[in-house]
């Protein structure tokens, strides 16, 4: 693919706790970590999916002025974020292996509309739906 | 209204934790000192940030909820009314059937009357629908129109419902 959304940025309080949680506990791979002053561009990436990367961002300087910042942490921080869907082939067992390595689910694996979804959170307020791909079992 | 004052991103972090907790079990008891415990505040301090972050207080909030789930059972099932009431937490039908009409500005039953009735009045849509759609149009062959029909019918079986 050359064409397409290549990368989706959420905002997050620290990227260093953002890092140990999409990589140390999801499983994502870092894609680009780049460092220039106070602004660091980072990006990680779903180890089967190489075409798309997701930013991992803190508001602030030099993109956005000081109370813009805050009131953007402050959003993140009550989940008022737009909802963001990781699609995995088995839903109960990511559950188990998410939840040993101490992710926060908000919601336990329930099986409705044709598949298995769960809930959780990242550790700035970010909401995931965990949903099982169709047809996957 | 004057806009909520600016609040701590971690303690906000916090109260999330507390109205997440809510959200997955709204039928549950939620005491102040029970959610203020998850958010690690004092019980004062937790009502009082959890309105400011969230417009509402958080016995509000819980109702709201839980009326909105009491909605979906009447809308989206055949379960009495008594059952939906102590599933989704209350105790007391009188309780359940007041707060609903504050709510919701119907009574439980008015509501899942108009929600059937509506319901109902949707299921007409699909027909009508069909019935243009079946309309002999006769700018085609029939071996054509019969080759097309085919298509469709595998088109639907193999969508996807979303």
């Amino acid at each position: 693919m050359s064409q397409g959304v290549g990368v989706v940025g959420l905002y997050v309080r620290d990227q260093e706790e953002a890092l140990q949680f999409y990589v140390g506990k999801l499983g994502f791979r870092v894609h680009t970590d780049a460092k220039n002053g106070d602004y660091r561009w980072l990006t990680v990436q779903h180890p089967e999916q190489p075409s798309f990367q997701l930013g991992l961002y803190t508001p602030g300087p030099p993109m956005l002025d000081a109370a813009t910042a805050q009131t953007l942490r402050e959003i993140v921080a009550k989940g008022a974020m737009p909802p963001l869907v990781l699609v995995v082939e088995d839903c109960r067992v990511a559950y188990e292996q998410m939840r040993a390595r101490g992710v926060e689910f908000t919601q336990e694996p329930v099986s409705r509309y044709g598949s298995v979804d769960a809930s959780f959170r990242d550790p700035s307020g970010n909401g995931w739906k965990m949903i099982e791909a169709r047809g996957a079992k | 209204m004057n806009a909520p004052p600016s609040q701590d991103p971690e303690l906000l972090r916090r109260l999330l934790r507390a109205k997440d907790r809510i959200d997955a079990a709204s039928h549950e008891e939620w005491p102040v000192e029970r959610l203020a415990r998850i958010s690690r505040v004092s019980e004062a301090h937790f009502a009082r940030s959890f309105k400011d972050a969230f417009g509402l207080p958080p016995h509000r909030y819980l109702l709201t909820r839980r009326i909105e789930r009491a909605k979906s059972l009447l809308r989206d099932t055949d379960v009495p009314i008594t059952d939906i009431a102590f599933q989704t937490g209350w105790n007391s039908m009188g309780t359940f059937g007041r707060t609903f009409r504050d709510i919701t500005g119907e009574s439980p039953g008015d509501l899942r009357a108009r929600e059937q009735a509506a319901k109902h009045a949707l299921e007409q849509v699909p027909h009508c629908y069909v019935s243009a759609a079946y309309r002999p149009n006769l700018n085609i062959a029939v071996s054509e129109k019969r080759r097309q029909d085919e298509d469709g019918k595998n088109e639907a079986t193999k969508k996807e419902v979303p």
